[in-house]
């Protein structure tokens, strides 16, 4: 790759000191795409753009924000009141967090089914569970900022958590809430760490990047690119799509924003915390929901805990769990119908955790823990037992039969 | 055959695990609740502003005897159509405590436009004991912090019954209400025909007040709902717009890659 061909010297003289244009040149322009990418392609860019979004609306909500148990409900509703657009840059924030949830989701989702996870992309996708580590630590602090009923009690609760720990349990937690209960050190360490995580995510994103860009992006017929007939460059074809794709999530966005901006949150969260009043149902927010069914469906707490761990811990063995070494499930007829599965599971899951921890509802739970691990359980043996069907010739050539050879034909 | 099992099964779990997810802990609230038509649900919904007058007066001359509204201002009532002398008037009856003067003292001054509207209770101790040991909740925020919290508020205000079901023993000093958490409520039955004298000529009947005095809680809860609807419709609109526009542009771009 050359450098940008631009005649500004100003642009020639940066970039033989620094090499920005040609970084972005290669990077962002030329950037060789597979050229079938399908939607679901789109979600990477949008966690990109919502996680902006979220820095953004957080600096400024930040610059309004009191993190003392006396003024920090208070201090949100004035955000809400006084603050010029402050309801607008809350309810981007609360409703971006669902948002980012849901899209990284749906694009973890997308790595599962096309097995973006393989050969080469070992370090892209361990990079990537970094990033939703840290989202989901994030959120969790950040949701424990407007000191309400529901932020208390949350934090209350997955606090205690690491008391489960033998023996230096109580002392973690005790070491975790800077204190003998949540209290005001609880809340001044947790906005702290919700301001800095942001951008440890930001770092790791960055990292994500570059490895995306060192073994570049998969596709859905999941075999490698032979040649530069089969990519097209990022611009414009990329760019365009992913604006496309930025048009339509902020309408679902921005309809919650302004329609149902309470739609996500509880009703128990505008009412200031309370340390004497337990309210009758402790829901965390429903990105953690599935997790939160994890951990309850096992009667032992320390168990539970670590079970919650490892529901996601296992992805990071997945590259070596899929024993297949066909990517995409387009050519894997078990593994297919095995993530349509899992991924009714962790509905369930999902479901489960936004329950009450009784009757049939602690049976159901258990089932769908358990089939959660046996699907990763499963896929070494899978690996050898499937069948795949044929993989095509190349990209610009997906048909076995008859249709390739036409297409060369034309080509 | 197995793949439309699959996707069969996959939308019914999805449909059930999406309509139940987000108002998670609904199962708890178990009384019905019979759902009233707003002036600001709805795309286009806006506050009916004569309605958060009237419902202001139901709060000022009723409520307010015992329950606060600590997030709102007096100035905030300009908003709701009053002006500057009403506001004036309103908040120039209610004394508050301020200080230190400059000889160190605490002094009782009356509250001005720019004062929270004061309190009924000097802290949650008094309230308590004022209410026979029950706290009456802040309601700056109460259409918030209940679930569907217009219809609650206003099904809880109406859903008093005179005498209670043979089986519940009520506790001394509570009431009956069926639509309250455990049917025994502190707060007596509150909404009677002609509680108040309407200015405008309404008529004031129980439903009428119950009515307005919840528009006026929802706009003490949202006060930005009007601003945000109009910002919402004109953001939305010129997104579906733009975003054709995208579509459009990208179906060109894209019209020589095969």
């Amino acid at each position: 790759m050359s450098a940008p061909a631009s005649r500004n010297k100003l642009v020639k003289w940066i970039d033989d000191r620094l090499p920005v244009f040609t970084l972005m040149q290669h990077s962002a322009i030329d950037y060789p795409t597979p050229k079938n990418l399908n939607y679901w392609w789109n979600f990477g860019s949008l966690a990109l753009f919502v996680m902006i979004i979220m820095i953004l609306t957080g600096i400024f909500l930040a610059m309004n924000y009191t993190p003392h148990t006396a003024h920090a409900f208070e201090s949100v509703e004035r955000i809400m009141r006084d603050v010029n657009y402050g309801w607008l840059l809350r309810y981007l924030h609360m409703n971006g967090a669902s948002m980012f949830f849901l899209v990284v989701f749906i694009h973890i989702f997308r790595g599962l089914y096309y097995g973006s996870y393989k050969n080469p992309r070992e370090i892209l996708w361990w990079i990537g569970l970094l990033i939703f580590f840290s989202m989901m630590a994030t959120a969790f602090l950040g949701y424990v900022l407007p000191w309400g009923q529901m932020s208390f009690w949350g934090a209350t609760v997955i606090t205690n958590l690491f008391s489960a720990i033998p023996v230096v349990g109580q002392s973690i937690v005790t070491w975790l809430w800077g204190g003998f209960s949540v209290d005001n050190p609880t809340l001044n360490r947790f906005f702290a760490l919700h301001y800095l995580l942001p951008f440890v995510m930001f770092a790791l994103v960055f990292i994500h990047l570059w490895a995306l860009h060192t073994v570049k992006s998969g596709n859905p017929l999941g075999i490698d690119v032979k040649g530069p007939q089969d990519t097209i460059p990022f611009h414009p074809y990329f760019t365009i799509k992913d604006l496309y794709g930025i048009g339509l999530l902020l309408i679902v966005y921005l309809y919650f924003v302004f329609y149902a901006p309470n739609f996500f949150g509880e009703p128990d969260n505008y009412i200031p915390a309370n340390p004497m009043v337990t309210p009758p149902h402790i829901v965390p927010e429903w990105y953690f929901l599935p997790f939160y069914a994890i951990l309850r469906a096992v009667p032992d707490k320390l168990f539970g805990v670590i079970l919650m761990f490892a529901s996601i811990l296992v992805l990071f063995l997945l590259p070596w769990l899929d024993t297949s070494k066909v990517r995409s499930a387009r050519f894997r007829p078990i593994y297919k119908q095995l993530f349509w599965l899992f991924l009714i599971d962790c509905l369930v899951l999902g479901y489960i955790g936004a329950k009450p921890p009784e009757g049939g509802y602690v049976l159901v739970g258990r089932i769908a823990t358990i089939y959660y691990f046996a699907h990763f359980a499963f896929l070494p043996i899978l690996g050898w037992i499937e069948r795949p069907r044929p993989l095509p010739e190349s990209i610009s050539a997906p048909v076995i039969k008859g249709g390739a050879a036409k297409m060369m034909e034309k080509a | 055959m197995r793949r439309f099992v699959v996707s069969v099964l996959s939308a019914a779990a999805f449909a059930v695990s999406v309509s139940a997810l987000p108002p998670a802990a609904s199962a708890s609230e178990g009384a019905h609740l019979e759902k009233q038509k707003w002036s600001w649900s709805g795309l286009f919904g806006s506050y009916d502003q004569a309605a958060l007058k009237r419902g202001f007066q139901v709060y000022n001359e009723v409520c307010a005897n015992c329950h606060s509204l600590k997030l709102v201002a007096y100035r905030n009532l300009a908003e709701i159509g009053f002006g500057e002398d009403e506001i004036k008037a309103i908040a120039g009856v209610k004394e508050l405590e301020d200080g230190p003067n400059d000889q160190g003292e605490m002094f009782t001054r009356f509250a001005k436009a720019s004062d929270h509207f004061v309190p009924p209770f000097k802290n949650d101790q008094a309230a308590r004991v004022a209410n026979g040991g029950a706290l009456p909740p802040d309601l700056s925020l109460i259409t918030k912090a209940r679930l569907n919290g217009p219809d609650y508020v206003y099904n809880l205000l109406l859903g008093y019954k005179d005498t209670p079901p043979a089986d519940v023993t009520l506790m001394p000093g509570m009431s009956y209400n069926a639509v309250f958490p455990g049917s025994q409520i502190g707060m007596p039955p509150q909404i009677f025909d002609g509680l108040v004298t309407y200015a405008d000529g309404t008529k004031a009947t129980p439903e009428q007040i119950t009515k307005d005095v919840v528009t006026f809680l929802n706009w003490a809860a949202e006060p930005e709902l009007n601003a945000r609807h109009g910002m919402g419709a004109k953001t939305l609109i010129f997104l579906l717009v733009l975003t054709a526009l995208f579509y459009a542009l990208k179906r060109q771009i894209w019209s020589d890659v095969h």
